[in-house]
């Protein structure tokens, strides 16, 4: 991101700073200087040729964090602007402490060409309030026939290629995705759902499903899937990455492949490791998702999973819709969640019950996901982008979706009571957000 | 005692008492079906509008003749879900009906929990008149009423459901309505159209006629839709007949007073044979009589004004 403004030069004073990727947890001043980290340690005391242009800011009792990466997010444009744009989607993440956001191929048009990646990159230099990392589509149009031009989007700028909201069915064409993207050592981003088996399902198979008469998606869907992909994986040496993981059997298979050595990382997002599917018995589309909210055990897995470090990330899969999509029966609603505007806390919580460290929270949403997609942020290293997420971790509140800077208002998390929100948050040394 | 809803969406809400009500109710209201002249002026001035998003000619008639046996007025809209692509939503769609100030929307739907959407959105009373795969309550009410008819009581009673019961929602509601009051209810089909979990509503699963049959004092057959086969859930509805489908044969082993029920529109030769479907054990004719009964009963509760209304139940007597 070009800085719109000139970057400003701040010194943290006295926050807890936690940088996982050099493991550093304690009380510690951050400067940053032209926007770059230029010094990160305790008591740093500033010559008087700094002190006037150096603005003081106190951070005691705050975490001063490498900059939030949200690496799973539709941001719908191009194509579907009502629901969010680039603008509005941006907002909404450095609102919730999120300094990047990878962006899914599925708008329309697909991103599977270098010019769609540049329209993004376009779009998100001149409106945008974050860095935008895009993924390229897997299959041209993502349609499943044939690959997309993975070079060309790489050198456009793509970190990444999936066809997100879409399974690659056709078990050639992803140990062919795998082999090719291999050449550019790209990150192949599975949506791993067997279309047959989760057969127009509306919900999670299980005793709810059925008691409701929704059609099940069985969590077998997914795992089948997985363990596909982990075999592909395997076989082809490529770098492979499950996402949304939502169930038991999913954690397990992943677990097994990362011990057997196989080149496979894995995310989560907030809704599989805080909510269940007896939400849906009063049939509200807000919890009409794909892959779909699961059972209690599913959400225990999960976290099981995050603590052990088989899911190496927390994404939001922020899937912006509005009422046109949402205010419909059950069936035919669509699937998603926002989630941009309140991961943050749902991440915290993970903290405060004893499921990570804050070493651990801050890696599986910054310097993790910064690592997997290979972009140069996550860190606070001398020399770094100073993209720095303050948060205030004591901060008690409830998610209002109406105070939300996103398009839409499809949050499952509204109305909830929650504790931890991001107090300030520079991009490139660029205050984008700051607690009102 | 009185029903307090505004809806009547499933049976697995109800109470057993107003279970009870309603079926004490109906049994009241059948008598004006026996009538020459069937008509009281209970439900005068009332409109119930029939919002039907799925082709079904009996239930939609069956509720119609409740209503105007009430006096109610009655006016059908009948859409297909498809149009909706193109249409207007479903619930735009209500909110231009309730423009103009029914009282009740009788709304049947091929998606599970469309009228609890429209329940949540409407000052009007919601009855489901059966939603995808969820609830069908007036089936199950009449059901019950039919059963209890016959049989005197639904305590202690053995209700074997044959067929389909992962797409029915009358196996739903018959399974939620039939446990409350009493009934031992064990369900019958192959593994492919029985999850496991509906063990876990009260339901015993069976795979086997022959294991069921000697105990059943009713045999409930389910409408085996053709599609099936291609959704790899059958072989063929040939193989499905020969082995689950009701015959003769396969009655030898039944009680000699069981009966046998069918919620309609029958496949004759698939689930059910044309002599059990026509023979001495068959009461598919009282569920049809007893649907209208059932219905003006639902439609009474729902419509009324409690307290201006005369009150036409009475206390039924214990048969
Ligand atoms: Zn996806």
């Amino acid at each position: 991101m070009e800085p719109k403004e000139k970057s400003g030069s701040f010194i943290f004073r006295n926050g807890r700073v936690i940088d996982p990727a050099r493991k550093l947890d304690g009380p510690m001043d951050v400067l940053v200087l032209e926007g770059r980290i230029a010094e990160t340690r305790p008591q740093i005391s500033l010559g008087a040729e700094f002190r006037s242009e150096v603005q003081e800011i106190d951070a005691s009792g705050k975490w001063v964090v490498p900059g939030l990466i949200d690496m799973h997010v539709h941001l719908r444009e191009p194509g579907e602007e009502y629901k969010e744009t680039i603008r509005s989607g941006t907002h909404a993440a450095v609102c919730g402490g999120f300094t990047g956001v990878a962006c899914m191929p599925n708008t329309h048009p697909v991103n599977d060409s270098a010019t769609v990646t540049q329209y993004i990159l376009e779009k998100a230099r001149y409106e945008g309030f974050c860095r935008v990392f895009p993924v390229g589509a897997i299959s041209a149009g993502l349609e499943g026939k044939n690959l997309a031009e993975y070079g060309e989007l790489q050198a456009a700028g793509a970190v990444a290629v999936s066809d997100d909201g879409r399974p690659v069915m056709n078990g050639l064409l992803m140990r062919r995705a795998l082999e090719y993207a291999g050449t550019f050592e790209l990150l192949v981003i599975s949506h791993s759902e067997d279309s047959q088996l989760s057969a127009g399902g509306l919900m999670n198979e299980g005793p709810v499903s059925t008691r409701l008469g929704l059609r099940g998606i069985p969590a077998a869907a997914e795992e089948v899937m997985i363990a596909r992909d982990i075999i592909l994986a395997e076989m082809t040496r490529a770098r492979l990455h499950i996402a949304h993981v939502s169930s038991a059997g999913s954690v397990a298979l992943i677990r097994e492949a990362k011990k057997r050595g196989i080149n496979v990382t894995a995310e989560t997002a907030p809704q599989y490791f805080t909510l269940t599917e007896e939400l849906i018995a009063g049939f509200d589309t807000v919890y009409k998702v794909n892959p779909p909210l699961r059972t209690a055990r599913d959400v225990e897995a999960i976290r099981a999973g995050l603590a052990d470090g088989t899911i190496d990330a927390i994404a939001t899969d922020h899937a912006p819709h509005t009422s046109v999509e949402k205010d419909l029966e059950f069936e035919f609603a669509s699937n998603g969640m926002i989630g941009l505007e309140s991961s943050l806390p749902l991440i915290l919580g993970l903290v405060r019950d004893g499921t990570l460290t804050p070493l651990e929270a801050i890696a599986k949403a910054s310097s993790n996901p910064a690592g997997i997609l290979r972009v140069p942020c996550g860190s606070l290293r001398e020399g770094a982008a100073a993209d720095v997420t303050v948060i205030d971790p004591e901060a008690k509140y409830t998610i209002d979706v109406n105070t939300f800077r996103s398009k839409s208002r499809n949050c499952p998390f509204n109305g909830m009571r929650v504790q931890g929100r991001a107090e300030m948050v520079l991009v490139g040394g660029i205050v984008v957000f700051s607690a009102p | 005692m009185s029903f307090k809803r505004k809806d009547l969406l499933g049976i697995r809400d109800l109470q057993v008492a107003e279970i009870e009500h309603i079926l004490d109710l109906s049994r009241s209201l059948k008598e004006i079906n026996a009538r020459s002249i069937k008509k009281v002026p209970t439900l005068r001035g009332k409109t119930v509008v029939h919002l039907f998003y799925e082709p079904s000619t009996r239930t939609r008639t069956s509720f119609d003749i409740a209503a105007k046996r009430l006096s109610a007025d009655t006016y059908s809209i009948t859409g297909s879900t498809s149009s909706m692509v193109k249409g207007e939503t479903l619930l735009d769609t209500m909110k231009n009906l309730e423009a103009m100030k029914p009282d009740v929307f009788v709304v049947r739907h091929s998606a599970s929990g469309a009228p609890h959407l429209l329940a949540q959105h409407t000052e009007a009373s919601v009855i489901n008149a059966g939603d995808g795969m969820h609830e069908h309550p007036s089936q199950a009410l009449l059901d019950m009423l039919t059963i209890h008819d016959h049989k005197g009581r639904l305590d202690g009673l053995n209700v074997v459901i044959v067929g389909d019961i992962y797409h029915s929602r009358v196996a739903r509601s018959d399974i939620y309505g039939l446990t409350k009051m009493g009934s031992q209810v064990t369900l019958c089909g192959p593994p492919t159209l029985i999850p496991p979990d509906f063990e876990l509503m009260g339901a015993r699963v069976c795979n086997h006629l022959k294991d069921c049959i000697p105990e059943a004092d009713v045999i409930m057959v389910l409408r085996l839709q053709k599609e099936r086969q291609q959704q790899m859930l059958l072989p063929s509805l040939r193989e499905y007949s020969i082995i689950y489908g009701i015959s003769p044969a396969k009655l030898k082993n039944a009680k000699d007073d069981v009966i046998i029920m069918h919620p309609g529109p029958m496949n004759r030769g698939v689930e059910i044979s044309p002599e059990v479907a026509d023979g001495p054990h068959s009461v598919i004719l009282d569920q049809v009589t007893n649907g209208v009964a059932v219905r003006m009963a639902v439609l009474y509760l729902l419509a009324q004004d409690r307290s201006s209304l005369p009150d036409i139940s009475r206390p039924s007597s214990p048969e």
